[in-house]
């Protein structure tokens, strides 16, 4: 054994002083080591095992936002740093439960453009860049133009989502369409898909690309907006997950907006709170969707524009706009 | 790309004449050097256009948010047009049997290699943001039209690479030899590109084996690149693409494109390469009646496209139809469905025109013609979408493409050019191996005359 060692100890070079472990000795501590180590992770696999359990047993009290105090299980608590990758988790997935609806009274629209600029502000776009737009219609020369805000109609059946590539524009479960500016390739094929020419693509340096930069990007707000990529209203889905009503919705002075929940058949007013019937009030005012011979099933409706609070100059647009104009 | 089944028997005297003949263009001449020169040149001040690009991004093209596909995509619908006269010559035309595309077979196949390659370029020059290309493979969703384009352009590029690579092997082995006129790394090529091809009846068993599957696999694939093209535009609802006879009518346009350009280039070679003997009178006759074949289909499609919705005139396609035809685009259109189509479909029927001079000259209408089409096809429509265009700059209402973007396309172009040149300058361009054996299965009448 002794000689062994010696042996093994001159032919490896090494200095005598340095004890060489024989095989048996390697074999001892191997067997002490695997069952510490075995030992060791039976404890933290149990240990483990029981953090969950008494997750799932404790609760935590939170103060919510319109200070209700509720409790939660401790297990179902996620970390709201709003890091790129959570953010981007939380908007593909959507608000469980909701079904997101807008109806547009167009007997109220009086060409105030709030909701077009509260609209750009909050996403960092030009003027000329529109999530949300108001036209001036006019189906005939015998009747009358109205003006119609058109954002993105949110289809349930939505050809953008059938073209794209990459899967970077989606729909969710809440019933909103997204785009991701971080996977779109800028193909542009989901603007020659929409029928509604809601989207638009930056063609350039996005207007606040430098004070933006240092931003997270988050996929509900997109924001910072991404040059060579196409975005669109988003129905402010970041507003939504706060409890807040859309941009356009709140800005409007007009009460032109209602939004809200099909589930809960419950839609609000953006201008005076109030809070109706979703169902009664498409009934009862004649609510339509934009060409919906298409079959893209847009989750915005429309009210006709009947007794319509502003008037038009005398001459029929149509004398402007025959070239443009549908 | 005759499939003759039998062990091809080469009478020495004819191989060597032949082979004497098509080697002798082959080779570095100065012209071509200059030729080169002036073509990479002429690319780079391209490729700086397309930096340009890079860095400003789309907004340095004419394209903006209504009229969001522009000469790109019009461009890219042309090369993968001119791409299918491949198939179309080998593939329908070999299988068939017909005699006289033996020398012209090559040509086509280096067309389609040359225009399927720089399709999948042009398309990325398109792009808003072409450093995630890869995404396309990481993220691809299967039910895109796109990821349907990009699997069958890649697939039909390789089908007509390796045809034209085994069709060449032979000839290789035959040429490497004989080419004593031309630089030593040439020579080195053909020896280890010739893979020690020995003539042996095996070899040319299996040769035949693989040429006739590649043939039969090229006629679904490039059936299929130029259907899903037209598809990126009828899946959509908008107004003058949304038609069901897409396919068929972007198919047959794509053999008269196709078939243009390689009346073009045997017109050139001819001359350029002294090829009188090859490419005679005879095929360019024959040549000549196929273009009015894949014409009038082509006509018979435009009939369809445009005579059924202009008789029921919906208000959209009405929009769209008055502005081709009395509106904005009306001279454009015109003048392409006349001198590019209808003309040329007439003229080609007097056997004069069919000589390769003045066919030559009518097939140059016929391809730009062809471009432009694709530019009416693709433009126009984004100019009538459903809901009124409002509140945006005037400039944004009417395509109108920039220099930018035109130099970018040009340079796609340089560069399909760039890739004709280097295989017809440094290979042979009529097959010798097949054009030996055909003069010696007709003796009586050699090939054409």
């Amino acid at each position: 054994m002794e000689d062994k060692e010696k042996k093994g100890s001159q032919s490896s070079g090494k200095p005598d002083n340095v004890p060489e472990t024989s095989r048996r000795d390697f074999m001892k501590r191997f067997g002490l080591y695997g069952a510490a180590t075995f030992a060791g992770s039976a404890a933290i696999y149990s240990g483990l095992k029981y953090e969950k359990s008494k997750g799932k047993d404790e609760y935590v009290k939170v103060l919510t936002e319109d200070n209700k105090l509720v409790k939660i299980p401790k297990d179902q608590i996620e970390d709201l740093d709003p890091t790129a990758k959570t953010l981007s988790k939380l908007g593909r997935e959507g608000i469980p439960g909701k079904k997101w609806i807008m109806v547009v009274d167009l007997a109220k629209c009086k060409n105030a453009r709030n909701c077009i600029s509260a609209c750009q502000n909050a996403h960092d776009l030009r003027p000329h860049e529109y999530h949300i737009n108001t036209l001036e219609m006019q189906e005939s020369k015998n009747s009358a133009p109205y003006f119609m805000p058109k954002t993105c109609q949110h289809c349930d059946n939505p050809p953008c989502v059938s073209v794209c590539p990459v899967d970077a524009t989606y729909k969710r479960q809440d019933g909103i369409v997204l785009i991701d500016n971080e996977r779109c390739i800028g193909c542009r094929f989901c603007m020659a898909a929409c029928p509604y020419s809601a989207r638009i693509f930056h063609w350039e340096e996005p207007l606040m690309a430098e004070e933006d930069q240092d931003k997270t990007y988050d996929v509900e707000l997109n924001v910072p907006q991404r040059k060579g990529t196409v975005t669109k209203c988003l129905f402010s889905s970041d507003r939504l997950r706060e409890g807040k009503l859309p941009y356009c919705v709140s800005a409007c002075p007009n009460g032109v907006y209602y939004f809200g929940d099909e589930n809960e058949d419950a839609v609000t007013n953006g201008t005076t709170k109030e809070t109706v019937r979703l169902s009664q009030l498409l009934r009862d005012n004649g609510g339509y969707r934009l060409m919906p011979e298409l079959g893209t099933e847009p989750r915005v409706f429309y009210l006709p524009p009947k007794n319509r609070s502003v008037d038009f100059p005398e001459k029929s647009i149509l004398d402007d706009h025959d070239e443009s104009h549908s | 790309m005759s499939l003759n089944k039998s062990t091809p028997k080469y009478n020495p005297d004819t191989l060597d004449r032949v082979a004497t003949d098509l080697l002798k263009p082959v080779g570095l001449s100065r012209g071509f050097i200059i030729w080169m020169t002036f073509l990479i040149l002429a690319l780079f001040a391209c490729l700086y256009a397309y930096y340009i690009q890079l860095q400003e991004g789309l907004g340095v093209t004419g394209m903006r948010d209504y009229v969001s596909w522009g000469m790109y995509i019009s461009n890219f619908v042309f090369f993968v047009a001119a791409s299918l006269v491949g198939m179309l010559i080998s593939g329908i035309l070999g299988l068939i049997g017909y005699k006289w595309i033996v020398p012209i077979g090559r040509i086509a196949e280096i067309i389609a290699i040359a225009f399927a390659a720089v399709a999948g370029l042009v398309i990325i020059s398109d792009m808003g943001r072409p450093d995630r290309l890869y995404y396309l493979f990481t993220h691809g969703k299967i039910q895109s039209p796109i990821l349907w384009d990009v699997t069958v352009v890649t697939t039909y590029f390789t089908l007509s690479f390796l045809l034209y690579f085994f069709t060449l092997l032979p000839d290789l082995a035959i040429s490497k030899n004989r080419i004593g006129h031309t630089p030593v790394w040439l020579q080195k090529a053909y020896n280890i590109l010739s893979f020690n091809w020995q003539h042996t009846p095996e070899q040319y068993k299996v040769l035949f084996k693989i040429i006739r599957i590649l043939l039969i696999l090229i006629i679904p694939t490039a059936f299929a690149i130029h259907t899903v093209t037209s598809w990126l535009f009828a899946v959509t609802l908008r107004p003058g693409w949304d038609s069901t006879i897409f396919g068929p009518y972007f198919l047959s346009g794509a053999f008269v494109a196709g078939t243009a350009s390689v009346i073009v280039a045997m017109r050139f070679f001819r001359k350029s390469y002294n090829l009188k003997k090859y490419l005679t009178d005879y095929h360019f006759d024959m040549i000549g009646k196929l273009l009015f074949l894949v014409s009038i289909v082509y006509f018979y499609f435009n009939i369809n496209e445009f005579l059924v919705p202009g008789f029921k005139l919906k208000k959209m396609d009405a929009l769209h139809l008055q502005a081709l035809f009395t509106g904005h685009y009306a001279l454009l259109f015109w003048s392409t469905q006349i001198l590019g189509l209808i003309l040329p479909m007439i003229l080609v029927l007097f056997k004069k025109m069919r000589k390769s001079g003045p066919l030559a000259f009518i097939s140059l209408f016929v391809i730009a013609g062809a471009w432009l089409k694709r530019y009416i096809i693709v433009v126009p429509t984004q100019e009538h979408p459903f809901l009124p265009m409002q509140g945006v700059p005037d400039m944004w209402l009417v395509y109108k493409p920039t220099i930018i973007e035109t130099s970018i396309t040009l340079g796609s172009f340089i560069l399909v050019l760039i890739i004709i040149s280097v295989l017809s300058k440094l290979f042979p361009i009529i097959p010798i191996w097949e054009t030996a054996m055909e003069q010696d299965h007709s003796n009586d009448k050699p090939l054409g005359e």
